[in-house]
């Protein structure tokens, strides 16, 4: 036996050298998949369903694997579409394939894969005691699924049932990563252990290689080992490079979960074929007794305006630190006044960054700083932009005048690259779930159409 | 004195989903890989007290094949939440660079 697995990319969308990708598509694989999305980009693709890459983006590299798709009449899957792998991304990307079918005049049986959750059959879930918390996960309760929008990450079982009807090009809402690398081989009875290893392995693209890209690896999956092989002239595999890639974004690497089992890369050997090419073998897939969905989950929690200004007086730098927290009084009290009582000072956070003094390590940062200059970042979270906004006009103006006790009159003590300096950002989104829904089916939670193009 | 740096290509840090923090120490070889794991200073006090961790939930695991040590503990602040610093988590590493690593003392046989 003999299976060949294409992943072209990273993330469809972030791009590919097409030297490498035809390199991949000679090799005649026996599938092609690649993901579209992750939770790494934060809560806000999740929460308010707007994709991290452009459309034009996805368009370009959509165009170059359908075409490839039909040429070897091999299925094309991808998953988590539009990012979060919400509905909409999946009839987001759905949308750019029948243009591009339509444009270059390909035609395939299309399976969407739908991954949102509806808040009754969550809170059906959890009044069953079936939605069980991972590793820091946040408390949740019964009514937070009306707050929010949630997904399940499906596991390779909704993409088999699509394969088995005949779909030719699967776009999938939130699935695992390695799922959409695991489907083919797992139908045509490859080895479960060495399919997971394999799918982990190369659903980051050439992430692995040296130096890491976006381009594209081809895994050859044969009876009691794979080989990895690289497809961007100039890079070149490791054993090393290979074993570490179970280290990237990962809690543990000698344990993956997913929705049906656990691989094991504990007893994993990674052997130098060739410069580009690593032959790995011996991991091993562990079943879980019960199978369980991920669940991922955001909510809106506010709405910001941001203000950025820059201090270069060093004096104004001593005494900031001491300011910040004078002025924040000062700001619950003018919230009452301006407002009238109708806006709550509790409500509303005013948060100051200074950067170059310990802004990104935050309580975290050992050393103490002495910069030149700093730049500080006031951000202003509230139940609504018109209050934000509100808010952020006198935060600003009042930041800029701070009274610098060694000075006597009134000084500038920020300086402000626009104007106005007041930038509205926006809803405010919060992860709400690291969970699994326990006790279900494989594809009971999900939901798939088909049609002809 | 000796750093981390001095034992490591690489360091890293990652989120492992919107609720974990991740760091990769690549060491130079298998002499610095050897040499950094005897010393223990990878261990789970030191994450707990600069990360404000509950050392119970730290997770450090040798990788001899990748040369790396892998620490795991909850995020400090949820990613992306409000007042979250480092939505990839991606400069978290930072301070641990040039710490002072004591060496192992030499085992004599």
């Amino acid at each position: 036996m003999e299976l060949r697995i294409l992943a072209p990319t990273g993330a469809l969308g972030a791009g590919f050298d097409t030297d490498a990708f035809a390199r991949g598509v000679a090799a005649l694989p026996d599938v092609i998949a690649c993901d579209a999305g992750s939770t790494d980009s934060g809560p806000a693709a999740l929460g308010s369903g707007t994709p991290k890459l452009s459309a034009q983006a996805v368009t370009r590299d959509l165009r170059l694997l359908l075409r490839a798709r039909d040429e070897l009449g091999v299925p094309l899957i991808i998953g988590s579409c539009g990012t979060s792998g919400r509905d909409d991304g999946v009839d987001w990307v759905a949308a750019i394939a029948r243009s591009i079918a339509a444009e270059e005049n390909l035609s395939f049986k299309l399976g969407l894969i739908y991954s949102d959750q509806p808040a009754q059959r969550l809170r059906d879930l959890y009044d069953a005691g079936r939605i069980r918390p991972l590793p820091h996960a946040p408390a949740i309760d019964r009514d937070l699924f009306d707050r929010g929008h949630t997904v399940a990450m499906m596991g390779i079982e909704p993409l088999q049932d699509a394969l088995r009807d005949g779909c030719e090009v699967i776009l999938a809402g939130r699935a695992s990563d390695t799922a959409l690398f695991a489907a083919v081989p797992q139908l045509r009875g490859a080895d479960p252990g060495l399919t997971w290893h394999m799918a982990k392995t190369i659903e980051c693209g050439a992430a692995c290689a040296i130096p890491p890209s976006a381009n594209g690896l081809l895994a050859t999956l044969r009876e009691d080992h794979f080989d990895v092989t690289t497809l961007a002239d100039g890079t070149r595999l490791t054993p090393r490079s290979v074993a570490a890639h179970t280290l990237y974004e990962n809690t543990d690497p000698y344990r993956v979960a997913e929705p049906s089992g656990v691989l094991d890369t504990t007893g994993a050997t990674y052997e130098a074929v060739d410069e580009r090419t690593v032959r790995v073998r011996g991991a091993r897939y562990l079943p879980a007794d019960d199978y369980t969905n991920k669940l991922e989950g955001a909510e809106l929690i506010g709405y910001q305006t941001v203000v950025f200004g820059g201090v270069r007086d060093r004096v104004v730098i001593d005494a900031l630190p001491k300011l910040v927290p004078m002025a924040k009084e000062y700001f619950e009290a003018k919230i009452l006044d301006v407002f009238g009582g109708t806006v709550d000072p509790a409500d509303v956070d005013i948060d100051y960054r200074l950067y170059g003094a310990g802004a990104v390590l935050g309580g975290s940062e050992p050393d103490p700083l002495a910069p030149r200059e700093l730049g500080v970042l006031i951000t202003v979270t509230a139940p609504d932009q018109a209050t934000a906004h509100a808010i952020a006009t006198f935060v600003a103006h009042a930041s800029s005048h701070l009274p610098v006790p060694e000075y006597d009159g009134l000084v500038s003590t920020l300086a402000y690259p626009y104007s106005p300096p007041e930038t509205d950002r926006g809803p405010l989104y919060r992860f709400t779930l690291h969970h699994v829904a326990t006790g279900v089916a494989p594809t009971e939670l999900f939901r798939t159409t088909t049609e002809e193009l | 004195m000796t750093t981390l740096l001095d034992y490591c290509s690489l360091v890293r840090s990652k989120n492992a989903g919107p609720f974990t923090l991740t760091f990769d120490f690549m060491c130079h070889d298998q002499a610095a890989y050897d040499a950094l794991v005897a010393t223990g200073f990878l261990n789970p006090a030191l994450f707990a007290t600069l990360y404000d961790a509950d050392p119970d939930q730290i997770l450090v695991v040798n990788h001899p094949l990748a040369l790396a040590v892998k620490v795991s503990l909850p995020r400090p602040t949820v990613q992306g939440d409000l007042r979250d610093t480092d939505c990839y988590a991606g400069q978290q590493y930072a301070p641990l660079m040039d710490m002072e690593v004591t060496p192992a003392p030499l085992h004599s046989s």
